[in-house]
Parts: C-alpha cells; structure tokens; sequence
C-alpha cells in the first residue's frame, strides 16, 4: 500500500502517516475484538474448561477431587462407555459413507438424464430433509419405524411380513435404523452438492468419453468420480462430523436405547453429566470425541485437497 | 449429449422412486394426524372420518403462537448481532490483514472441527455462573459465539478477494476505517452477508441440544427444541404428536419453498468453504 504514495513527502507527513498506520493496526483488532471476545468466553473457555474437568471428580456443585487420569481409563474399561465409540463410527458408514457413495450415483444419473425440469424438482424434494429440524426427522422415523408404522406396512404388503418388528426397539437393529433416518436426511444434501460439482466438469470430457462409446459406469469411474475430489471430500467431512458428533436423530428416536445398542458419545455425554451428575467423566469421554474428530478429519482434508490448492 | 433411451428411462425411475422416498414420510405423518386423538392407525391408511380438529388441539396444546414467537425473538437476537461482529472481523483478516491475522483465522478456524456436545458442559456451567441459565439469552449468546468460526471464515473469502484500489482510493480521500468499512465493503458484500444470514437463521431454528440443556421452559426455546419437549408430553398420543410435528414443521417448509434456491445456493457453499 505505501509504495504506491508519492515519493517525495515532508518529515511531518511522513510522522503523520506512522501515525495513522499504528492507529490503523489498533482499529483493524478493535474490529476482531467483539467477535474474538464471543468466541473466547462461549467456545475457548469452555474448550478449555473441559479439559480441565476431565481430570477431575466432580458432580458440577460440591468441591472438585483431582483423579489424574482415571477418568479416561473408566471410559476405555466400561464397555457401554468406549462402545458408544464404536457405534459412533459404525454411524459413519451410515450417515457418510452410504449418503456418499449413492449420493455419487444419483447426482451423476441426474447429470446425464435429467439435466431439465425434473433435475431441477428432483434437487429441490431430495434436498427438504436437510431443512427441516433433525428433531423433526427423529419423531417422523420414530413413527414410521414403529411396529404399526409405514415400513412394517409396506413389508406386509410386499409379503415380507416375517420380517416387521419394533426397529427401534430392536437390539440388533436398533443402529441400523437410526442410521436409515441419517441416509434420508444426508442423501440429498450429497446429491445436490456434488452435482454442483459435477456441472463445473468441462462437458466435453464428458463429450469425447461418450463418443468414445464409454457407458455410465465407465464414465462414473474415469471421469467423475477423480474429478470431484475435492467435493467428495467435502462431503464426507460434513458427515463424518455428522455421524461421530450425533445427537438430536438418537435422543429423539431411541435416547441411545434399547440397552447401550444405539448410545454414542454426544447421548453418553448429555446422560453422564445432566442426569448422573459424573460431569468429570462425561467430560473426559467429550475431550476423547473431540480428540477423534480431529484425528479422522484431518486425512481427508489432506486426500481431498491434495494437488489442488 | 446422446443417452441411450433404456438408459435415460431407468436413470428417470430411479430419480422418481428417490423422490417418493423422500416425500412418503412426510405424508405418512399427515394421514397419521388425521385419525382420531389416542388411537394406534396403520402408517399409511387413510382415516374414515379425517380428523381435521387434531390439527387445532395441537395448535392449542404447543402453543404455536408462544412457540413461533421465541423462536423469532431468538433468530432476532442471534443473527444480526452474529452478522455484524463476524463480518467485522472478516473484515480486519482478510481486508486490513491487522497484524497476526493468519493467527486469528487459524483460531477461528480450528472451532469448525469442534463437536457441540464436547463443549456443553461448560456452557452450562458457566450460564449457571452468569445468572442467565433458562433465560433466551443463555440460547442467544452461545449461538452467536458458535457460529464465528464459519461467519468469520465465511466473510474473510469474501474479503480477501476484494481489490485493494478500492481502499486505497477511499483512504486517499481521507476515509477512517469505520468509514471504508460501513459505506463502502459492506454494500459491496451484500450477497455473501445475505447467505451467511440465510444460514444462521436456519441452524439457530433447528438448534436442540443447546436448549435442551440451558432452558427448562420449552416457550423459551428455538422451534427444534419445543418439538422435542412437545414429543416428550405427547409420545403415546401418536395422531396428536404427527399433528403438532406438521405444524412445527409449516414454518420452515414455508420459508424453504419461498427461498429455496438460495437456501440450497447458500447451504452448499457454506459445506464447500467449510
């Protein structure tokens, strides 16, 4: 910015402008201040806050006892506690990798048939589920997955009535269909921001593979799918944080029910420190969700943004 | 471009049967309510007499009007606020580029990755500290202060991109920041404020846990969190629950047909820049 002022200038405008410049740096953080200082006291501190609990024995009124680490050592020895880990990444593959993967075929189907009127209702209907309050989606899969609900009837109508049961009651089953509740909701939003993507793809790559006899899925594999890297990446970073911070779908739906069968760590959390009063331990299990998020995020960004930027 | 007509047909199927997909719960719910109060009916039966009164028991029992009214109050408080303070200091990042500034963003930055639920307990805590704990404040002010790592990020884009001349032209005519600032970039990032405010309104409407946790009054709370405080009174009541879920859901499938291309426009960038 100075070099591009007059040259010659006298010793006082030149006082002047250092000034001007020292008082520009103070107002440039004033501007930074009101939101660093929202930041710091609702998001920093509490970060830290937490951290410092997870050290600690404490019911969040009485005096606090320091226990070093054996708050983390309890969630890796009671299994209903490291197990809500483990649901939280077999959420990943039903909240990101399948609303993904399909996600990828619907938007490159869309593409190649249905770049008219019906392309563009299809985006708008498959992408209302990412609207609408999770909460909502919970109560409206809740019902549908009861026993009485749509989907027993539909499979009574298919003649596959062996099958129904009470899907969110059912131990085995119970994760699956919280994970059914995360594709409908996910599987729009997917579509839809990859077929953004695919639309900046210069059509005549997709011109030549054609005249070159190339079928869709030779197409999907050579052409689309290497090309939206950086979208896909997008994609599964907004969903695995999705599946492994869930919260409204699994308290609404299940309340991490019947048994642990569908508690992950955001429900565990909410129940340790709200109604059992462990405030240090839920806090040691939300540093380790933490920690975790991180740690998967972190390599995709790396494979999304590879040779891109 | 030349598909072949098999093809296009199955390609056009399957985007249709997606579609059902997508819509069936959303009716199955309607036939639901309107089935007399207290009974269990069959997910997608259509009732003898349809019940249209359910749909003002509900209104009456979740007190729409109070519902509607906290949730605006709410939007009211958390976006224009959030608006201003992180377009402000987007502004100092990307524009002024203050010194330190790529340690700011990267602080800013580094709360995107957090999840919400490893940082409620101090929330609560502390609003319990602070006095503010089930008033609409204690939704208020952690919403704004959640959103900042993506406003900020967010507004910098925008910021960063802008030519300089245009500052340097004004500063020549003797413009204080404040002046640079409120006449001249924030007319010039109308579109990128407008989708960010787009943004937030819809989260902070959908926003549960937290008022879950800091509001016991479900007519204190964001329009998601009195859904899930209506579920709680009204479980066994499935007619009435579905009528009560529909009529929550009006606003906001309202709003989203109105604006739905720059609901979509605005939520996609918002993941791409995340």
């Amino acid at each position: 910015m100075s070099e591009n002022r007059p040259a010659a200038l006298s010793i006082s405008q030149r006082t002047y402008l250092s000034k001007r410049v020292r008082w520009e740096t103070i107002g440039g953080w004033l501007f930074v201040l009101p939101a660093l200082l929202m930041y710091t006291v609702f998001v920093i501190l509490p970060l830290i806050l937490t951290i410092l609990y997870s050290f600690y024995r404490w019911n969040g009124i009485g005096p606090m006892t320091w226990v070093g680490l054996k708050n983390y050592a309890t969630v890796f020895e009671v299994p209903d506690l490291l197990g809500t880990i483990f649901n939280a990444f077999w959420l990943v593959v039903w909240f990101s990798f399948i609303p993904v993967g399909l996600g990828l075929v619907v938007a490159s189907v869309i593409h190649r048939v249905a770049t008219g009127r019906l392309g563009a209702i299809a985006r708008t209907v498959l992408f209302l589920p990412q609207v609408i309050p999770l909460v909502a989606a919970g109560i409206i899969w809740g019902w549908l997955l009861a026993l009485p609900g749509l989907i027993n009837q539909i499979l009574n109508a298919v003649g596959l009535g062996a099958f129904t049961r009470a899907w969110l009651g059912d131990f085995d089953f119970a994760l699956p269909a919280v994970g059914l509740i995360g594709i409908w909701v996910l599987l729009g939003f997917c579509t839809v921001l990859l077929l953004t993507g695919m639309t900046k793809v210069d059509p005549a790559l997709y011109e030549s593979a054609r005249i070159d006899g190339a079928g869709w899925l030779q197409e999907f594999l050579a052409i689309t799918v290497p090309l939206l890297r950086y979208e896909i990446g997008v994609c599964l970073t907004v969903t695995v944080i999705a599946a492994l911070a869930a919260f409204d779908i699994v308290y609404v739906s299940t309340a991490g029910g019947p048994g642990n069968s569908t508690s992950v760590p955001g429900i565990q959390i909410y129940v340790l420190a709200f109604t059992q009063r462990a405030v240090g331990l839920a806090s040691a299990l939300a540093v380790m969700l933490m920690v975790l998020v991180v740690l998967v995020i972190i390599p995709i960004q790396w494979l999304s943004r590879e040779g891109i930027s | 471009m030349r598909v072949a007509r098999g093809e296009l047909w199955a390609g056009r199927a399957l985007l249709l049967v997606l579609m059902t997909i997508t819509i069936l719960p959303f009716i199955s719910i309607f036939t639901t309510a309107l089935h007399p109060s207290g009974t269990v009916p069959n997910g997608l039966d259509w009732p003898v007499n349809p019940q249209w009164g359910n749909f003002v028991q509900a209104f009456k029992v979740a007190d729409m009007p109070t519902l509607l009214l906290s949730s605006t109050y709410i939007v009211l408080a958390v976006v224009p606020i959030s608006l201003i303070i992180s377009t402000m200091a987007g502004f100092a990042i990307g524009l002024l580029r203050v010194p330190g500034a790529s340690a700011l963003l990267f602080l800013f930055v580094f709360g995107l990755t957090l999840p919400f639920p490893g940082i409620i307990i101090p929330i609560y805590i502390l609003e319990r500290g602070m006095h503010i704990y089930n008033t609409r404040l204690a939704i208020v002010l952690p919403l704004i202060a959640l959103y900042m790592p993506f406003a900020v990020f967010w507004m910098r884009a925008h910021f960063v991109n802008m030519p300089t001349e245009i500052s340097d032209a004004a500063r020549v005519d003797g413009a204080s920041t404040w002046d640079l600032f409120w006449r001249i970039h924030v007319p010039l990032a109308r579109a990128p404020i407008t989708s960010l405010g787009i943004l937030m309104s819809v989260w902070t409407w959908n926003q549960f846990l937290l008022p879950l946790v800091v509001v016991e009054d479900p007519s204190q709370r964001t329009m998601a969190g009195a859904l899930g405080a209506f579920q709680g009174h009204y479980a066994t009541d499935i007619p009435l629950l579905c009528a009560g879920t529909l009529l929550l859901l009006v606003p906001t499938l309202v709003v989203f047909i109105l604006f739905q291309r720059q609901i979509i426009a605005a939520l996609l960038q918002g993941a791409v820049k995340g």
